[in-house]
């Protein structure tokens, strides 16, 4: 029998089991992640490298120094996670790991190394698509959180309304048709001068700043309700800064900044709450790296309110890329019985619900 | 050198299109212009030139998108190259010297890489915000086919 149908096997014996330990890999961007969950929800340890600080550099993650980075870090960052788990490697049940989407060197670090551990440790080995690990975030979060819900993913490469019907079932309801709302957040940041990475910049020198200084526009689709488009609004700025630096004008960076951010949380809120009150949806949640913003989590709460919504979000710390949603995903696989063959493969740009995108 | 203005992005994609329409299986396009000149929209005409259908989002997280029309269409942009080298890791030699259209976002980063024949544009913001001047030059001698048809362009209002 091969490996492959004895994992099958013991994924449906797993089901049986009280406590399942799944130790989950994450390394499709600039963090190199490693985490010990229990039962999908309950976070053993979550150890995150950042590369950050190499790529500040560049102004942006350099995939051939990511890819290096990750195979230095890797296995310090996985000794680390069984430590503070204080667990065994004989004690893990299975092997969750991102294989897509992402930068491809940086994936296949943790795809390798995730089928080597498998494949040694005979347990199953899982790959998880690195959006259903964001919003799986909400899990650990929110204990009581179980589909179906609306789901905002807005990250430096994704900004997609998804409904989450169930575990591991997903509908795409909208997605950018240019820039992902991060990616903005970046770009603008660049011709601010305010350095990278954008979002956490942007929202610093915005806090400082009017957010009604600027009229920036809202970006509405002509039959897409829930389609997004970023690229006019960073355009917008752009043309804002060329037209008074023509003029020998000053301006604030803070009101830019603040108005900025200000029409893109306004679409991202409008839509999302729209979505859901179409679905007849109860509950949102938000997943990524901009789900971190605070001003989006005020705004999103605040009108989420207006419409009896319950907002759901994850801590800062999960909302990074980290090995635990990658985890409480990989579970959620597990108990379904998708178990991966050991000729997964890192696949960079990987659907998630399997049509537009 | 050919040479156009457009006075929406409407018009940038539409003289996109026109440069799909025409391409052929191995062509390079280097796309020179500054952050939200226009890159993207005239990306999108020649991509939705060459027959792809649907979407034809930004690279820049995923430094390269793939598509398939009439031929295959690699879109990249390669802002956060550090080295041409690395353009190594992205197989780079296999899209570029295969049978799509290349279409490639902040050549700059080329250096040593560059090509030798290559359909260089150049979008350059003009005063009025939402004008453009694009500029087409062919470079080598496997563009005369492209370069006549859009000699009789005059789309964007020029």
């Amino acid at each position: 029998m091969s490996y492959f149908q004895q994992m099958k096997e013991k994924a449906i014996k797993l089901r049986e089991k009280e406590e399942i330990y799944i130790l989950a890999l994450e390394s499709s961007c600039d963090e190199t992640s490693a985490a010990v969950v229990k039962n999908g929800r309950e976070v053993k340890s979550n150890i995150i490298a950042s590369q950050i600080e190499t790529h500040q550099i560049y102004g942006g993650v350099v995939p051939e120094i990511a890819s290096r980075k990750h195979v230095e870090a890797v296995n310090e960052v996985i000794r680390r996670a069984l430590e503070e788990a204080d667990i065994t490697k004989d004690r893990l049940d299975a092997i969750a790991v991102t294989y897509g989407p992402g930068l491809v060197g940086a994936l296949l670090v943790g795809v390798s190394v995730a089928k080597g551990l498998a494949f040694g440790l005979s347990v199953p080995l899982i790959g998880v698509h690195h959006i259903e690990g964001h919003i799986s975030a909400n899990y650990i979060q929110h204990s009581g959180l179980e589909p179906p819900f609306v789901c905002l993913i807005v990250s430096g490469g994704h900004t997609q309304i998804i409904h989450v019907s169930d575990y591991g079932r997903y509908e795409l309801f909208g997605q950018t048709m240019d820039d992902a709302a991060g990616e903005a957040f970046d770009k603008v940041a660049r011709v601010l001068g305010l350095g990278y990475p954008g979002g956490p910049a942007v929202e610093r020198t915005a806090t400082q700043g009017n957010p009604n200084a600027v009229s920036f526009p809202r970006v509405k689709l002509k039959d897409k309700p829930y389609d997004f488009s970023f690229s006019g609004l960073k355009t917008a700025v752009i043309n804002y800064l060329h037209n008074l630096e023509q003029k020998g004008e000053s301006y604030s960076t803070a009101d830019v900044a603040a108005s900025f951010q200000q029409a893109v949380i306004d679409v991202l809120v409008e839509k999302t709450i729209n979505c859901a009150r179409m679905l007849n949806q109860k509950r949102i949640a938000m997943a990524g790296g901009v789900a971190a913003n605070s001003s989006l989590k005020k705004h999103m709460e605040e009108e989420a309110a207006k419409f009896d919504i319950q907002l759901y979000y994850p801590s800062p710390v999960l909302c990074t890329d980290n090995a635990a949603m990658i985890a409480s995903a990989g579970y959620y696989r597990l108990l379904q019985g998708k178990v991966s063959p050991l000729s997964l493969n890192a696949v960079p740009y990987l659907s998630l619900t399997g049509d537009r995108e | 050198m050919l040479t156009w203005l457009s006075h929406s992005e409407e018009q940038t994609y539409r003289l996109g299109k026109r440069i799909g329409e025409n391409i052929k299986p191995g062509d390079i396009i280097l796309l020179f212009g500054e952050l939200g000149s226009g890159k993207t929209v005239l990306s999108r005409g020649i991509a939705h030139g060459v027959g792809v259908i649907g979407m034809v989002t930004s690279p820049t997280f995923t430094l390269m998108n793939t598509y398939v029309g009439r031929i295959p269409v690699y879109h990249f942009d390669i802002y956060r190259l550090s080295e041409p080298e690395e353009l190594y890791d992205l197989d780079y030699e296999d899209y570029f010297f295969g049978s799509g259209v290349s279409i490639v976002e902040w050549p700059e980063r080329l250096g040593f890489l560059l090509p030798e024949e290559y359909l260089k544009i150049t979008i350059f913001r003009l005063y009025d915000e939402n004008s453009r001047k694009i500029v087409v030059e062919p470079m080598g001698n496997r563009f005369a086919a492209l370069e006549e048809v859009l000699m009789d362009y005059e789309g964007t209002g020029n």
